[in-house]
């Protein structure tokens, strides 16, 4: 039997008349590069953050790690290695930069409540900051405030921080939304990188990233997956063409 | 970034006029000076700790003065029950000592705190601004229905709290104590916003989502910020029964919560240091407009849009050079 970290069976969500996600249920293998696509409004934002635990769905279950997380909080997901980047770049913009990742770094190492040693002093930090710093290429941008750190960049601190903890499964909201080729080029890299690590569920638009990314692929139309496979079985597959590549030509 | 040696340029004198301002007092002959900068020190120590939650916490509570009230209610029931001779609940015999007064009343706005925050934090926005609001007028009208100490007229102490191997009673001394407090105070502000739980309060503030994904539960870290800033305000609360020797139920009142906050916004949000200074300029500029006017919150309202608008980081921001905020 395939070892799968992340398992989504039927779920619903409804705000009101409109179905966000509709007896929606798909897998994440270990180790794969997952890509979640979908067009415009079929739900995948409200999935994503259905599975990190901002939304509750009315009825089904998210198994990761064997575990049924639907009535966890979004902290308790974290913890148990779950990590996400927002499509929204979503850091601490008036921290620095090397406080954005102290604060993902000590977070995930727990000891929260200590109020007497400067948080960048920290052994812990003072061993790894340096090489996070590295890893999502700002070690030249430590100090300064996050806020004035370019679009690209930011997206590249918003991963880094996820990174911070380790996770086991990644959630990639859209992290080439917004960026140059020349951007993409390096978010590309950098998910090549990181998947030798950890499993990455990615939520992307820019088709040709996916299809050169992904392992596996699931289309998401009107809050159902519509079809599942590998990009070669997806780009073949009838339905999928019709309701979606094809508008997007 | 602001530098050390400009911060240092500024801050130590001030530091220095605070230690020598006895000296200043004596000079001029002017005792009133020393119990007018007694209430000043004790109103920064007030604001400092409300700047944790607004400054740092992002958390815009109207409800401070709650925390203030209780401090200086502990002083005063205790003290109360020592005169009267009668024991607090029949059991405890009240104290007039400082080392048991000041930390009972630290401990009781704490646990105030502790459940006011539980539910109020539960919260936010303008319903955080609104709950916190209304828990500090409920406590105002327990004080004033409190008849036994005074209900509305308050409740006069015939002396302040002893201190060991100090004369408390000398405005001298007492202002010297007050002193202490608040330069313990601003240490120990200043160890915990840039200790990672403060790290997590400041992160928390801006993006409360974004902390919960990295693991953490904003929650009870906001609340035990709320619970320290309760506490230092209680300790203000303390010193200010014990400076004026009077409690009232107008210690609870929303209004000193809004005094209070704009000590915060006109000194610098999130300096720590900069609320010392605004509850200086509040308090100064009260006693001289006060003797031309009554109506001085009139001539008061002007100068803190000013600063507001033209001045992020308040007079703080003024002295050491905006735009950052943190060192």
């Amino acid at each position: 039997m395939t070892d799968h970290i992340l398992e989504v069976r039927n779920l619903r969500k409804s705000f009101g008349a409109l179905l966000a996600s509709n007896n929606l249920s798909f897998s994440v293998r270990r180790g794969d590069v997952h890509a979640l696509i979908g067009p415009n409004g079929a739900g995948k934002t409200t999935l994503v953050n259905q599975i990190s635990g901002f939304i509750r769905p009315d009825s089904g279950s998210i198994l990761f790690e064997k575990t049924d997380i639907v009535a966890m909080p979004a902290h308790r997901r974290a913890a148990m290695g779950l990590g996400r980047s927002f499509q929204i770049t979503s850091i601490f913009d008036h921290l620095t930069v090397a406080e954005n990742l102290t604060l993902a770094i000590l977070a995930h190492s727990g000891h929260t409540f200590r109020f007497w040693r400067h948080c960048l002093r920290i052994p812990l930090v003072q061993q790894t900051l340096p090489s996070t710093l590295e890893r999502v290429d700002l070690d030249h941008r430590a100090n300064l405030p996050a806020r004035h750190l370019s679009h690209g960049e930011k997206k590249q601190l918003e991963v880094g921080m996820a990174l911070a903890g380790n996770p086991k499964l990644l959630i990639l909201d859209e992290p080439m939304a917004g960026m140059g080729p020349g951007g993409t080029v390096e978010m590309s890299k950098l998910i090549r990188k990181l998947k030798t690590t950890m499993t990455i569920l990615l939520v992307e638009h820019d088709m040709a990233a996916v299809f050169a990314l992904a392992d596996r692929i699931t289309v998401l139309v009107y809050g159902t997956a519509i079809a599942n496979g590998t990009p070669d079985e997806i780009r073949t597959d009838p339905e999928v063409r019709s309701a979606y590549l094809g508008e997007e030509g | 970034m602001a530098s050390i040696a400009r911060k240092t340029a500024v801050l130590l004198p001030i530091f220095v006029f605070l230690a020598a301002l006895p000296l200043l007092a004596a000079y001029l002959d002017n005792p009133y000076l020393l119990s007018l900068f007694s209430r000043i020190l004790i109103f920064a120590i007030a604001a400092v700790s409300l700047d944790l939650l607004l400054g740092y916490g992002g958390l815009v509570s109207l409800g401070h003065a709650a925390f203030v009230g209780v401090g200086a209610y502990t002083v005063g029931i205790l003290f109360h029950h020592t005169t009267i001779g009668e024991p607090l609940l029949g059991i405890f015999a009240g104290s007039e000592n400082a080392l048991i007064t000041l930390p009972l009343a630290v401990l009781a706005a704490a646990g105030f705190a502790l459940v006011i925050g539980a539910m109020c934090l539960r919260t936010s926005g303008m319903h955080f601004i609104m709950i916190t609001l209304a828990f500090a007028q409920m406590l105002y009208y327990t004080a004033i229905g409190l008849e036994q100490y005074g209900g509305d007229d308050g409740l006069p102490l015939y002396a302040r709290n002893t201190f060991p191997g100090l004369d408390t009673n000398n405005d001298l001394s007492f202002y010297y104590l007050c002193l202490v407090s608040l330069l313990l105070i601003l240490f120990l502000a200043h160890r915990m916003v840039h200790s990672r739980f403060g790290l997590i309060i400041r992160g928390a503030s801006h993006n409360p989502d974004r902390i919960q994904t990295l693991g953490v539960n904003p929650y009870t870290h906001r609340l035990v910020c709320f619970v320290i800033a309760g506490a230092g305000a209680g300790l203000a609360g303390a010193l200010l029964a014990n400076q004026s020797t009077y409690i009232s139920p107008g210690l609870f009142h929303w209004t000193l919560s809004g005094e209070l906050m704009v000590m915060v916004l006109l000194g610098g949000l999130g300096t720590l240091f900069g609320p010392v200074l605004g509850a200086a300029a509040f308090l100064l500029l009260e006693e001289v407009l006060a003797m031309y006017t009554e109506h001085w919150m009139f001539y008061l309202g002007p100068v803190l849009v000013v600063v507001v608008i033209f001045a992020r980081k308040g007079l703080y921001g003024l002295l050491i050079g905006s735009g950052k905020n943190h060192d």
